[in-house]
């Protein structure tokens, strides 16, 4: 969707990602999704009388991590308080990074040649949830509210883009290329449906060459497809409010996904003061170069640099690949591709078997050696599997662990003699003279009748091409 | 043989170990003097003598097995600020009715650890915000000092009121106490006890309920220099659940009190001269300087600009932190709750009715001062003076070892004098501030009396981690004082 001529929208992103740490960011808690409501608590993460926060040494490697792939400046930082209320909020103020935060400046360069630069990347803690009953599902009107403080304290980075990003579609790829190098730093599982990833946009208009115009807020946005239809939405509320002779509002907005649109939360004369002050309980953070060093050895390659080393060895991959090429790198898949390249599997079956046989089992990964998807794709490739039965080897692996060949023959996937197959071409052949003369005469699709006959009589162990060949020597 | 309650703890821990006496005889003659007198002093909120008994039960079999610790059987009093596993602690406030934490501080643990004994929680201003201990929710603590020939009550000092009466009145051998502007301090100076507050972050605040995070400092009050070191080195320790605390190891402080000053230095601050300071007060102070000579020190005037702004810093600081520490008393999960019909009305309604006047008013200030538009004018001023004061002290501790003043501008007071007038109150802070800004120690020792016979206490300031040499310090003022 675009804007009338003459507009252009301008967004900045806020992304809070949940850090992947064993406990939370100020005490020994598990950092788990989905435990029994209150379970992960303890007297630090409820805000009990006198419980104190001890920072976690590895949430701030991650933040470091998060900051060195972005190319931001780690600096010595302090922890400041915001202090609102907020009933999931145990203390009534959230311990988070203000005016010295860990990662100052950077840029994210997307796929498509655009640059984005970062503001900051700082560390925060996490509030718990809040469900509300009755009313609007929203706290005020609600009959009742149930508080689960799992989640308070688990660590979070928000990573602040400046206002770089022009279209909806590049807020898109933006987030998901941000999503990427927050799985490669190991930093995040980058799960936007359990909530690991959430984004807020800043969404402003203008007239092309005009200054920046008034922006909104629009929180909490949970998956790559509400970011671009809220983006959408806001610039063309505003470009309409404009045109209408009215003036755009400084406010923050609900974006409600059933009705696709946006509404105010709050406008900025009632925004909280939050009063940010040094955070007493905590000391000043500040990580040594040997230790800055140590997490910049430990990173793997970001998306772009195995972006660019995969497409290269598959020479020009066609647009359909690269979609499944992404899935490759988003799910770190490149040493299967590469293996099969590497051992003469074509690339569009390399690539293919991994973001969708694969993909589809990520768990069972552990099954499933490098060794083991190049000889399953090896024999697909010689015509020894069909393309049916090679999936079903991979899925069974994947389940329960196993070789590929004796897989294959434990099911019954073995190669039809070439001889054998012929008998079989011939008996059809036979059986169905009508068809065979159509086919003769030159109507190809008819060939997948053949197949279709084939495979039923076979169970399937027939290769399509080698029946077509059959086809073809009789014509 | 002298009341077991007269002991000092030196003395008791020597008793014990002669086994002139058990832990639960000690125990039992300590909650005995509860029983009588407490009603009248209200220093108390929550005797524990079932506890009490156990421990030194305890105690005893660890006496008897040759396993005694260093505290092993003193009976001690615990200031409510301290979170005591299964015992009720509120910080003397409406607003945490009835909760009892599910954990220890690092304090009393060390202190159970050193084979203490608890015989309950003691009296406080609620959440320390006070100096006459008439704040508490549970009632103000009576001094068991009289002027003479009047029978009119009289303060304890606060906030750690209840500490410094029930010493002051042999209801303990020693309390626990807390000091974010003087409380430890000026409560021992108008009791008679000796009180320091030791260096920031040398014993944790793990479980202590906050009220101002960057002054709050835990230590002990007792009745002799001796029995303060004792308990002050079982107090202290490096704590990982603390960041802010010291991470060095505790220094044998019970073995540093006879080491004297001869070759010290000790500074005079001009500015501890204000006015409307007791005639009474400064004639000590003078004499205390003589006795200090007397004994080997080498006097010297210092300076300590900048002195006057600190009283209005330090109520700037505290109540900002304040106002943010005392924001999860909201009624959601733990206290008290009183109801609303929706979640503003239920914070309001709670906060209304489980703080007290002087708590909403450091609450009121602190949110003030931290407000955008007054954020610069107020908090940032504040933090600017507490870096000159840091840098008055750092600049003095060149000239002198260790400085001596007087703790408080006047003696105990009558209850209702000062309550009126917010700031008449929070002047009886001006000398003890300073070091809490400066996160620096001081100790504050009984030296003789005034004209009324109350007691007055002068103070030794030291530069961080000084407290073995303000306790030998302390100690000849003691002797001199005639308590040899």
């Amino acid at each position: 969707m675009s804007l009338p001529d003459g507009w252009e929208m301008v967004v900045g992103l806020e992304v809070h990602t949940e850090l992947k740490t064993n406990t939370k960011m100020f005490c020994g808690c598990a950092n788990t999704f989905g435990a029994a409501p209150n379970t992960n608590v303890c007297p630090i993460c409820l805000g009990l009388p006198g419980s104190l926060p001890v920072l976690n040494v590895r949430a701030v490697e991650l933040a470091m991590a998060i900051g060195t792939a972005l190319h931001s400046t780690i600096s010595p930082s302090t922890f400041h308080r915001k202090n609102y209320f907020y009933p999931d909020m145990p203390k009534d103020f959230q311990i988070s990074q203000y005016d010295l935060p860990i990662n100052a400046g950077g840029y994210l360069d997307l796929p498509d040649g655009s640059r984005v630069s970062i503001e900051r990347a700082h560390l925060e803690e996490d509030t718990g949830k809040s469900t509300h009953l009755g009313g609007s599902g929203r706290i005020h009107g609600a009959d009742r509210s149930l508080v689960d403080y799992n989640r308070s304290g688990v660590p979070l980075v928000e990573i602040v883009s400046g206002p770089d990003i022009r279209s909806s579609a590049q807020a898109r790829t933006y987030a998901a290329e941000l999503r990427g190098i927050l799985i490669a730093t190991g930093a995040s599982d980058g799960r936007m449906e359990e909530g690991s990833m959430r984004i807020d946009a800043n969404v402003s208009v203008r007239r092309t060459g005009e200054p920046l115009g008034t922006r909104c807020e629009i929180k909490n946005l949970n998956s790559l497809r509400s970011l671009v239809r809220a983006i959408d939405f806001e610039a063309a509320r505003q470009v309409e409010l404009i045109e209408g002779g009215a003036t755009v509002r400084q406010e923050t907005r609900h974006w409600d996904e059933n009705l696709g649109s946006t509404s105010t939360m709050r406008v900025k004369e009632e925004a909280d003061d939050y009063r940010y002050f040094r955070e007493p309980d905590l000391v000043e953070l500040v990580p040594d170069q040997a230790w800055q060093d140590r997490v910049r050895d430990g990173l793997q390659p970001m998306p772009a640099e195995r972006r660019t080393v995969l497409t290269r060895r598959l020479g020009e991959p066609a647009p359909a690949l690269l979609d499944a090429l992404e899935v490759v790198i988003d799910l770190g898949l490149d040493s299967y591709v590469i293996a099969a390249l590497d051992a003469g599997v074509a690339p569009d079956l390399a690539v293919a078997r991994a973001a969708n046989e694969i993909a589809s089992d990520l768990e069972g990964l552990v099954n499933l050696g490098v060794d083991s998807y190049v000889a399953t794709l090896l024999m697909e490739q010689r015509g020894e599997l069909s393309a049916t039965q090679s999936k079903t080897v991979l899925a069974e692996i994947l389940a329960n662990g196993g070789e590929p060949a004796s897989v294959a023959a434990s099911k019954g996937f073995e190669r039809l003699a070439s001889g054998a197959l012929g008998e079989v071409v011939a008996q059809l052949i036979d059986e169905h003279p009508d068809v065979w003369s159509r086919y003769r005469s030159g109507d190809e699709k008819l060939a997948q009748f053949f197949i279709g006959q084939v495979m039923k009589l076979t169970n399937g162990q027939a290769n399509g091409k080698e029946v077509i060949a059959e086809l073809q020597a009789r014509r | 043989m002298t009341e077991l309650t007269d002991l000092s703890i030196a003395e008791a821990r020597e008793g014990l170990k002669r086994k002139d006496f058990s832990a639960t005889e000690l125990a039992r003659a300590h909650l005995a003097a509860i029983e009588v007198a407490n009603s009248a002093l209200n220093a108390y909120v929550l005797p524990t003598p079932e506890r009490a008994l156990a421990m030194a039960k305890a105690s005893d079999a660890r006496i008897m097995t040759g396993e005694a610790g260093p505290l092993e059987g003193i009976p001690l009093g615990i200031k409510d600020l301290f979170a005591t596993k299964g015992v009720r602690t509120t910080a003397c406030s409406h607003i945490l009715h009835g909760f009892t934490p599910p954990y220890e501080s690092t304090v009393t643990a060390n202190l159970w650890a050193a084979g203490a004994v608890m015989l309950g929680k003691l009296n406080n201003d609620e959440f320390a915000m006070g100096s006459s201990n008439e704040t508490s929710f549970y009632g103000p603590v009576v001094n068991p000092w009289r002027r003479k020939g009047s029978s009119a009550q009289l303060v304890p000092g606060g906030s750690s009121g209840g500490s410094s009466a029930a010493v002051a009145a042999r209801l303990c051998m020693g309390a626990t106490a807390t000091d974010t502007g003087g409380s430890i301090r000026q409560p021992a100076a108008v009791t008679g006890t000796v009180g320091i507050k030791p260096t920031y972050g040398r014993c944790s605040r793990w479980g202590i309920v906050a009220f101002a995070s960057s002054l709050d400092q835990a230590g002990p009050i007792a009745r002799t220099v001796r029995d303060t070191a004792l308990l002050l080195g079982a107090m202290a320790s490096h704590d990982p659940k603390d960041t802010t605390s010291v991470d060095a190891p505790v220094p044998d402080y019970a073995a540093a009190v006879d080491k004297g000053v001869k070759g010290l230095t000790v500074g005079i601050p001009a500015e501890y001269r204000v006015a409307g300071m007791a005639p009474e007060i400064e004639a000590l102070w003078q004499q205390g300087v003589a006795w200090l000579k007397a004994a080997g020190a080498k006097i010297k005037e210092v300076n300590l600009p900048h002195t006057k702004y600190a009283l209005p810093a330090y109520y700037i600081v505290a109540p900002a932190e304040a106002s943010s520490n005392l924001a999860r008393y909201d009624g959601v999960r733990y206290g008290l709750r009183e109801k609303g019909h929706d979640v503003t009305s239920m914070y309001e309604n709670t906060r209304r009715e489980g703080f007290g006047q002087e708590v909403k008013r450091r609450i009121l200030i602190g949110t003030y001062v931290l407000s955008a538009g007054y954020y610069d004018a107020y908090y940032g001023q504040a933090l600017k003076v507490r870096t000159l004061t840091i840098d008055a002290f750092r600049r003095a501790y060149r000239e002198a070892d260790l400085l001596l003043g007087a703790t408080t501008p006047s003696v105990a007071f009558e209850f209702g004098s000062k309550t009126a007038d917010p700031m008449a109150m929070y002047l009886s802070d001006v000398f003890t501030i300073p070091s809490n800004l400066s996160g620096e120690p001081a100790i504050s020792v009984p030296f003789g009396t005034g004209e009324a016979g109350l007691p007055i206490g002068v103070q030794l300031l030291g530069p961080g981690r000084s407290e073995a040499q303000l306790f030998a310090g302390a100690r000849v003022l003691e002797i001199a004082d005639g308590r040899p």
